[in-house]
C-alpha cells in the first residue's frame, strides 16, 4: 500500500505533470462605489488573454436580483461557471423561501459558494455592489478563494491596483486631513464621474483593459446602465 | 492535481478521513464513486496524454445581417506532416447550426459523435423543438470546462454558429477550458492573428455586415491563411446558415497565385 509518506521527491513515472493549465487570465477590471441610498458598479468590456482580443463587447456585470449587480473578472471560464451556479442557487433560494435573496444574504453564499472551491479555487475577481434591505448601497469585495468584505468602494481585476488608490483620494479622501464633518455627500453623479475617470486612467496602461465600460447604477427602485467608449488599443 | 487528490487517499486512520478529506462523525468513512477516468491503475496514478496528435489549423467564422459563414481548410495535420488532405472541418449540426472545429481532429470526431447523438434524440420527440445555435454553445462550456476541471481536456476550439427561431444570427467561441464569448467575428488558430484584424477592419460601425460582404472576406481570409500559415492548405469548405438554408458548401480553392515568385531575387 502506498502512503503518501512514500512519495519521492523526484518525478515518478505514472505521476501526472501537466502541460496543461486549467487557468488563464482574461483579463478586465471593475470599479464599484456605494453611496448612502445608492450603489455603482463599473466594469471595462474587453475579453483577452495574452495579446489577444477575442471581444471588445463583452459585458461583465451580472445583475442577480433587482437590486445587486455582481461584477467578475479573471479567469472567463470560471466567471460563467461561477455565476451560473449563483443563478441556480438564487432561484432554488427564491422556491423554497418564497422571496428574491437580499444582497447580504447573497453576498454571504457568494463567500461560500467560491470557499467550496478552496483547493481548487475560481480564479476570478469578484465585487457584488447593491442595495441593501434598508435600501443603503453596499459594496463586497472577495478575493478568489472566497474571503467576504463589506467596503464602501472598491477596485479590482487586472487594473485593480491601478484604480484603487484613485478611489481612495477621490472617494474615500485619504491622507487629506479632513474632518468626519468636511467630507462632502457622495452624489449619483459624482460616482459615476470618478468611476468613468478611473476607467479612462486605466485603459492608458493596462492593456486589459479598454474598449468601452458599462456602468450600473442601483438604487432600491431600478438599476440604470450607462456605457462609455474607452481606447480600443 | 485533482486526479491524486482523492485517489491516492487513503485514510489516516482505520475508518478515518483521507488526506484533505472531511470526516464522517456518525458513518466513518464513505467512498465516493470517482468516474471512471480518475480510478486508473498504477501506484502513482495514471500518466495521461494531454497533448493533440492530429490538428487542425484556424477556424473562421462571421456574422452577417441574417446568418453567419464558417470556414475552415481541409487539412489535418499530423505534426508538421500534411497527414490528411480531404477532410472537412465545418459540419452542419442540424437545420438551424453549424459547427467548426480546430485543434486535436480526434477529440473534434468524439465531440460531434456526441452532438450528432443528440440531434437524433432531438428528432425522435417529433415535438418541432429543435436545438438552437446558444445551447450548443452553453452545453459545449459545461462539457469542456468539466472535462478542464478534471484536469482531461477535450483540446479543441471550436466556433459555433447559426440562427435562433426568430431568425437572429449568433456566433460565438468556445475553447478546451469552456471560456466562451460570442463576436461578430471569431477565430481560431492562427486565424486570430491573421484574419480577426481583417475583417474587424473592415467592420461598418452602423451596420452588420451583408452576404456578399461576409463571403468575400472569407474567400480573401482564407487566401491569406494559406499564404501565411504553414499548417494550412488551399482547399477550404464554407459552412452557411441563415434562415432560409443551413449547408457546408465547397470544397473551394484559394485563388492562389505564385507568378511574383519567379521575380524574387537574392537567397
Amino acid at each position: 500500500m502506498n502512503k503518501f509518506e512514500q512519495f519521492p521527491d523526484y518525478q515518478v513515472p505514472g505521476v501526472q505533470h501537466h502541460d496543461f493549465s486549467p487557468y488563464e487570465s482574461n483579463g478586465g477590471s471593475i470599479v464599484a462605489i456605494a453611496g448612502e441610498d445608492f450603489a455603482v458598479i463599473a466594469a471595462d468590456t474587453r475579453l483577452s488573454s495574452g495579446y489577444n482580443i477575442h471581444t471588445r463587447t463583452q459585458n461583465k456585470l451580472f445583475k442577480l436580483s433587482e437590486n445587486s449587480v455582481l461584477g467578475s473578472t479573471g479567469c472567463w471560464s470560471d466567471t460563467l461557471s461561477l455565476t451560473g451556479l449563483l443563478k441556480v442557487r438564487m432561484q432554488m433560494y427564491e422556491h423554497t423561501h418564497l422571496k428574491v435573496m437580499s444582497t447580504d444574504a447573497l453576498a454571504q453564499m457568494l463567500s461560500i459558494t467560491m470557499y467550496n472551491r478552496r483547493f481548487f479555487p475560481y480564479y476570478v475577481s469578484n465585487i457584488l455592489a447593491g442595495v441593501d434591505k434598508d435600501g443603503k448601497g453596499v459594496v463586497y469585495s472577495y478575493d478568489p478563494i472566497g474571503h467576504c468584505e463589506r467596503a464602501t468602494y472598491r477596485a479590482g481585476g487586472t487594473a485593480g491596483p491601478l484604480l484603487q488608490p484613485v478611489l481612495d483620494n477621490q472617494i474615500g479622501y485619504k491622507n487629506q486631513n479632513l474632518s468626519q464633518d468636511e467630507l462632502p455627500k457622495l452624489s449619483i453623479d459624482r460616482a459615476v464621474a470618478v468611476a468613468f475617470d478611473t476607467f479612462i486612467s486605466a485603459a492608458e496602461r493596462d492593456i486589459y483593459t479598454g474598449d468601452s465600460v458599462i456602468i450600473n447604477i442601483i438604487t432600491k427602485d431600478e438599476i440604470k446602465s450607462q456605457e462609455l467608449p474607452l481606447r480600443k488599443d | 492535481m485533482l486526479n491524486n487528490y482523492q485517489s491516492s487517499g487513503y485514510p489516516l486512520w482505520s475508518n478515518g478521513p483521507t488526506p484533505g478529506g472531511f470526516y464522517n462523525f456518525t458513518g466513518g468513512q464513505q467512498t465516493h464513486k470517482l468516474p471512471s477516468e480518475l480510478v486508473t491503475e498504477g501506484p502513482y496514478g495514471t500518466k495521461r496524454n494531454t497533448s493533440s496528435i492530429t490538428t487542425g489549423s484556424s477556424v473562421l467564422g462571421i456574422r452577417f445581417d441574417e446568418g453567419v459563414m464558417i470556414a475552415a481548410d481541409t487539412l489535418v495535420s499530423y505534426g508538421s506532416l500534411a497527414r490528411y488532405q480531404d477532410i472537412h472541418r465545418v459540419f452542419k449540426i442540424n437545420n438551424n447550426i453549424i459547427l467548426g472545429g480546430s485543434g486535436d481532429f480526434a477529440d473534434i470526431q468524439s465531440i460531434k459523435r456526441n452532438i450528432d447523438q443528440k440531434m437524433i434524440e432531438d428528432q425522435y420527440y417529433d415535438d418541432q423543438i429543435t436545438m438552437k445555435p446558444k445551447e450548443l454553445s452553453s452545453w459545449l462550456t459545461r462539457v469542456l470546462y468539466g472535462r478542464r476541471s478534471r484536469m482531461n481536456p477535450l483540446y479543441i476550439d471550436v466556433v459555433v454558429g447559426g440562427v435562433d427561431k426568430q431568425g437572429v444570427p449568433f456566433l460565438g467561441n468556445v475553447d478546451l477550458r469552456g471560456r466562451a464569448y460570442e463576436d461578430y467575428v471569431v477565430a481560431t488558430g492562427f486565424a486570430r492573428h491573421l484574419a480577426l484584424p481583417l475583417v474587424r477592419e473592415r467592420k461598418p460601425a452602423d451596420r452588420d455586415f451583408t452576404a456578399q460582404e461576409a463571403s468575400d472576406l472569407i474567400r480573401k481570409c482564407m487566401e491569406v491563411l494559406y499564404y501565411r500559415d504553414t499548417r494550412n492548405m488551399s482547399k477550404y469548405t464554407v459552412g452557411v446558415c441563415t434562415t432560409s438554408n443551413c449547408l457546408v458548401e465547397g470544397p473551394y480553392n484559394v485563388n492562389e497565385n505564385w507568378t511574383f515568385a519567379a521575380n524574387i531575387k537574392g537567397y
